[in-house]
Formats: C-alpha cells, structure tokens, sequence
C-alpha cells in the first residue's frame, strides 16, 4: 500500500509518552493536517516520520516498506522546518542546490533543476542572494523550495507558517495547498491553528497527549466531533458547552451548541447577559453569560440591536445539538426529539 | 548630566589603567630589549633617555638556535592544535546535538582534568615517555600539550555550538548530507568564529607552555620557552638579551592573533532563523 502508515507507534521522552501507540493512515497524494494543543506529540509524530527521532516500537511504512530504522535521507521525504532552517552562509541558489549536491548529481542537472523550482516559486530574481537579505515570505518560500528540488515522496510541514503575519500567511496557505495538488504529493502538515487545519487538509488529524482523538475530513470532524475535546478545539468560535437542566433535558451529560446555531430570539428559552460585542464587519461575535454561569458566544449579523449588560434571549434548534456523556464521548444525534426549548 | 560625565571619566580612567598594569611587564620587556646590559640593571631605572640598541637582537639571532626553536614552536604548538580540533569538533558536536543526560556530568568531569597541577603526573609521565622513546620528540610533546588543552577546547566549542540553532543540522540531514558533509559544509561554516578563537586560544596556551616543553625536551625539540629560558641560566642573567628573545617570541602569536582577528571578530550574520 502506498501513502505513509503508523503502526503502534511509540514514543517516550524519560517518564513523558510522546506518543502513545499510534496506528494511523496517511493517504498517498493527500493533505494530512496534524493539529492539538502544544505538546500534543504531532511535532514528534512529525519527526519520527521524518527520522529526526527514533521509534521505540511500532512500524513505520512508507509505500509499503518499513522505514523506521532508516536515515532520514533515504526515506525520500523533505521536510519544511519552522524556523526555514536555510543554510545562512549560503545563497538561495546554493540552499536550494544542497540536496542534489550532496548527492552528487552532475552541475547540469542540478543548475536545471533549481531554475525550474526558483521559476515555480518566483524566486529566480532572488537566486544569489543570501538568506539573511530576503524577507520572511522570501525565505518561506526558498525552505519550500528547498524541499521541492528532491522531487520527494512526501513533505513534511512543521508549523510552517507561524513566524509570518496574518495576511501572508492566508497567502502561502493557498500557495502551498495549491502546490501539492498540482504535484500531486503527498504531504503532512503540523499546525496548532484549526483554522489551517480546515482551510487546507483533506484529512485532519486531531492529536491530544501523545494520542489520536479524531482522524477525518474537516467537515465531518466538524460536524461530528468524536468527543468534548474537539469538538472545543475544531471550529473558531469554539463551541458553546451547556450542562446542568438543559442537558439533562437531552438525556445527556453535556450539551455543545456552535455559535452560528446559537440565535437572538425573544422568545428562546435560554436566558443570557450580553458582556461585549465584538464586531467583524461581515458579521458579529456577542460574548454572553448564560445565567447558569457559562460564557457563551454567538454570531450575529453585521450590527445586531444588543449593547452591554442586555439581558436577552437565545434558541437553537435540536439537530444542531451534539450531546456528550459524562466521559465527555460524543452521543448519537437527537434528530427524532422535538424542539423542548 | 555631571556626575554621569564625571563617573565616564573615572571608568575610562580606571580602564586605561588596567590595561596599562596589564601591558606594563610586556612594555617593559621591550623597552629593555633595546638596552644595554648595563642599562637593563641600572637604578633608577630609565625609561627613555638610554641609547638604544639592536645589539642584543642581533646576539640573540646569531648565537641562539632561534631559528631552530621556532620552528619547534609551530610544529609543536600547530600540530597540537590541529590535534585538540581534530578532537573537540566532533566531542562538541556530540555533546551540543545529541546530548544525553550524563552530559552535563562529560563536561564536568573533562573540566576537572584541569585541576591536577601538572607537576603531580610528571615522574609517571616522563618514565612512560622514556620507555616509549618520546622524550625530546616534537610528537610527544605535541601529544601532551593536546591532552592539556582539549578540555577547554572541547568545551568553548561546545557553548559555540549550541548557538547554531539544530534545525539547520537537522534540514542538511534531512538533505542526505552525512555526518561529515553536515559538520564541514554546515556546521563548520556557521561556528568559524567560535572554531578560529578557541584555535587561537589552544594555539597560544601551547605556545606558551613551559613546564612540559622545559623538562621533556633537551635539544631535538626545544622550543622558544626554552630558547628564552636559556638565556637566564649557565652564563648568568642577561636581561637585555632576554627580553630580546622574550620579544622574539610573541612576534609570531602576535601575527597570528592579528590575522584570525578578521575571523574572530566577524561572525556571521545570521538570516536562516525568524
């Protein structure tokens, strides 16, 4: 079988489980997105794929065969690093060459194959430049390319985009995902942002404590989170979490209600003071306090009619309810219940 | 506005004069270097108004095997050096990117082979290079004078290293270089400053060491510590003639020192993180 695949995969760092036996999928030609918290053990994952970190047990397969006690190099994968990690004493032609060099592959061929890649990535006007001498989009660009030149079998992303700011990083976002699917790699990205994590991946992994919560395609972890854990992580606003009487009333522990099914409704049974409104032109997010005690969030629309200290009302209707036992796991939906509230 | 002026002063005052206090016996040496015999001893001492005189260099240059010694000094201290690298590069590697959690004991430990005066392993010592034929070799001494200095070469290199941030290592690993490729081609290049000043430093060290140049080598490998040193001994004390010699000596670290200055104070700027 072809792609990448985790069999029981472990890790330990002294007493701390990096990662707990990991069995994993990761489809040739797709975008897999590792995403949790920091110190959820997906950059470790992403390591010990890469061979930066030896496996204590378990297999790793890549196009079939099992790699886990091979060097890094001869695994066939290119890896992006957080800090672009170029070789600062040398051009971006030379950091981009280095792979092939190392190998050995006549200058020719080398000198060819880094024109196409800076051509690609619109670096050729930058090719003798030190990295220190370019900008940060720039350098982001030179560390894909670098990882580009060895026609690998797969990438491997490590937070690639963290140090840029927001607009470039929406930007390079759309380039990489574009990029992998016009090469048709496979690829596996570590991010903490969900919203990288939707916007780009055609599986999302979700990591918590060195263990898988919840492995699918973005929409349906969205839709149908595994358990309490992501269904807060995924989706931003995080999700609304209600216990007590309302949840009794749906038979479970728990109830999480997403902001953008949460409405303004007088006559909705669930009472909240309003605390701020955050405005975001296309719409608005109102930060309530539900007399129960949670803090809640909303979307509403461009400039909803609520100020300060408003005490109103909210519905939500039933189909969007996920319900959650008092482990905190995901019960089946409630589409036969009637509207109680 | 005042007192801040005032308190400049008195540091830049205080600077001078430390470094006056430093350089003086050095200062001094070259002063007496140009004098006579008779003049290095007088009382008061004169500071300025003697007649100067290149005699004593031209008797040191003639009568010393200067020549001879220097050369013993390069070979020696050179080989050592390159030696301490050949070594230290690899232990700092290790110790900087692949540490375990008995490094911090490793350096500890190599630190404390410091401590021993030399003195106290001389008798075994000089009995086993008696047996081995290294006595008055220039290998021998340079073999020792290495194990002296790799110790502190191995730990400067070590906090050098540690400044190169891993992920640059690991992105050459990652591009098939080896382990040899990843240390010359990367690591090599970006700790040139830290790799030139504790080259400079372990250079020095050995140049200058006397105990064990004194009493290992008699004539084959003597270098410019004894050279100097044979100017206070059989004939009496000649001061004019060694602080010619004392002179003599430093000229080569001194150039040394001059030419790695670019590398020393250089460093790279570094572009490939953040």
């Amino acid at each position: 079988m072809s792609g990448i695949v985790l069999e029981g995969v472990t890790k330990r760092f002294g007493d701390h489980l990096a990662a707990d036996t990991i069995d994993l999928a990761i489809p040739d030609g797709g975008f897999t997105v590792f995403v949790g918290p920091s110190g959820c053990g997906k950059t470790t994952l992403l390591r010990l794929i890469a061979g930066l970190e030896d496996i204590d047990s378990g297999r790793l397969l890549i196009d079939g065969m099992d790699m886990a006690r091979t060097s890094p190099a001869a695994r066939g994968l290119a890896m992006v690093f957080q800090s672009y990690a170029l070789y600062p004493h040398m051009s971006v032609r030379a950091n981009l060459g280095f792979a092939l060099k190392v190998a050995r592959r006549p200058g020719a061929e080398i000198a060819e194959r880094v024109e196409q890649v800076a051509a690609m990535l619109n670096l050729a006007p930058y090719l003798d430049r030190r990295p220190a001498a370019l900008s940060g989009g720039q350098r982001q660009r030179v560390a894909i390319g670098r990882a580009l030149v060895r026609e690998p079998r797969a990438f491997l992303f490590d937070e690639p985009l963290s140090n840029l700011d927001a607009e470039l990083r929406a930007q390079m976002r759309f380039e990489i995902r574009r990029l992998q699917q016009q090469l048709g790699i496979t690829a596996v990205y570590v991010t903490h942002d969900q919203a990288e994590a939707m916007t780009m991946a055609d599986q999302i992994v979700v990591f918590r404590d060195g263990r898988v919560e919840q492995t699918g395609a973005p929409l349906d972890i969205y839709r149908h989170p595994a358990n309490r854990f992501v269904a807060g992580f995924i989706g931003s606003p995080r999700m609304n979490f209600l216990g007590g009487a309302i949840a009794d009333d749906y038979g479970c522990a728990a109830i999480g209600v997403r902001p953008e099914h949460l409405m303004l409704d007088p006559a909705g049974a669930l009472a909240a003071t309003v605390q701020t409104v955050e405005h975001l032109g296309s719409e608005s997010l109102i930060h309530l306090r539900a007399q129960s005690g949670e803090d809640l969030i909303a979307r509403g629309t461009q400039d909803p009619d609520v100020r300060p200290d408003d005490i109103v009302r909210l519905r939500f209707a039933p189909n969007a309810v996920h319900r959650f036992d008092a482990d905190d796991r995901a019960m089946p939906a409630t589409d036969a219940r009637q509207e109680v509230i | 506005m005042r007192t801040r002026r005032t308190n400049r002063a008195i540091v830049t005052l205080l600077a001078w004069g430390a470094s006056l206090a430093i350089a003086f016996p050095l200062l001094w040496a070259l002063l007496t270097s140009f004098k006579t015999e008779l003049e290095a001893v007088a009382f008061p001492p004169r500071f300025l108004s003697f007649d100067w005189t290149l005699a004593n260099y031209r008797n040191v240059l003639a009568d010393g095997d200067y020549f001879h010694a220097l050369i013993n000094s390069v070979v020696i201290a050179g080989g050592s050096s390159a030696l301490v690298l050949a070594l230290a590069v690899p232990a700092a590697w290790s110790m900087a990117f692949a540490p375990t959690r008995r490094t911090r004991g490793i350096l500890l430990w190599m630190l404390s082979t410091k401590m021993l005066p030399p003195v106290g392993v001389f008798i075994p010592i000089f009995l086993f290079y008696r047996d081995w034929g290294l006595l008055d070799s220039r290998f021998g001494i340079a073999l020792l004078l290495a194990a002296g200095n790799l110790p502190i070469a191995a730990w400067m290199l070590f906090s050098n290293f540690r400044e190169v941030p891993g992920e640059i290592l690991e992105a050459a690993r990652m591009d098939g270089a080896s382990l040899w490729q990843e240390v010359v081609t990367v690591l090599a290049p970006l700790a040139l400053p830290g790799i030139a000043s504790t080259f400079f430093l372990v250079f020095t060290l050995a140049w200058n060491e006397s105990f064990w140049t004194l009493n290992l080598a008699t004539t084959e490998a003597t270098p410019l510590t004894a050279f100097i040193a044979a100017f206070s001994s059989p004939q009496g004390l000649f001061w004019a003639r060694l602080s010619a010699a004392s002179i003599l000596s430093i000229i080569p670290v001194l150039l040394i020192g001059w030419l790695c200055q670019r590398q020393l104070v250089r460093g790279l700027t570094f572009g490939a993180v953040k």
